[in-house]
């Protein structure tokens, strides 16, 4: 299941080591990420969440706005 | 799984650090000016301007309670009747620049316009403060 969070959530889920998924395409993640991202483009992010995430870690995914 | 729905682009508004090949490009968020006098719409513009002066501003941005811009007074606008309230004499609406919009790109927009001044804020309209002409590598304007 997946929640809605906010910008505030965001850091203090990091601040306890949440993994940080940008799902957008790989050149934009190289020009801009939140510090830490990983990068598991949408088309990918099946395929490669099992094998690059740590399943006992918060997962949050971003993209670039709700648009 | 945690879903943050308003990305990226509310991240570096909120003018955080990003990583990648963009993260060294100066932004506004690295040279706007916090703390930028502000006023409200009843004020007298002759008290605006002192206020702003003594504080060493020729600009004063008009917010709401809620700190939204709501209009600029630039320098032509502060010399105006003193015994006018700023709802009178401002300019309403001033073009609003969001913090990760690069310095440069700033620039040209400002020596394009002649502007003097340019208000950032937040996604929101909130003020996060005044960019001047100096702080993009600007001259002053020839009057």
């Amino acid at each position: 299941m997946t929640r809605e969070i906010d910008r505030d959530g965001v850091r203090r889920l990091m601040a306890r080591g949440a993994q940080i998924v940008d799902v957008l395409p790989a050149r934009e993640y190289a020009e801009d990420h939140l510090p830490g991202a990983v990068n598991l483009p949408l088309r990918k992010i099946e395929a490669e969440a099992l094998r690059v995430l740590d399943p006992s870690r918060p997962v949050v995914v971003y993209c670039a706005d709700p648009g | 799984m945690y879903d943050y729905r308003t990305g990226i682009l509310d991240w570096k508004t909120a003018g955080l650090p990003v990583e990648g090949t963009n993260a060294q490009v100066p932004r506004l968020v690295d040279v706007v000016r916090r703390d930028a006098p502000t006023c409200s719409l009843g004020e007298r513009l002759g008290d605006v301007r002192d206020r702003a002066a003594a504080a060493g501003w020729d600009a004063c941005v008009v917010v709401s309670g809620g700190h939204v811009v709501l209009g600029l007074l630039r320098g032509a606008e502060l010399q105006g009747d003193p015994e006018l309230v700023v709802d009178q004499a401002m300019r309403p609406g001033p073009s609003t620049y969001r913090p990760f919009v690069p310095v440069a790109e700033l620039r040209g927009i400002m020596n394009d316009r002649n502007l003097e001044s340019s208000p950032v804020t937040t996604s929101d309209g909130k003020l996060v403060g005044l960019v001047r002409r100096q702080d993009v590598g600007l001259g002053t304007i020839d009057q």
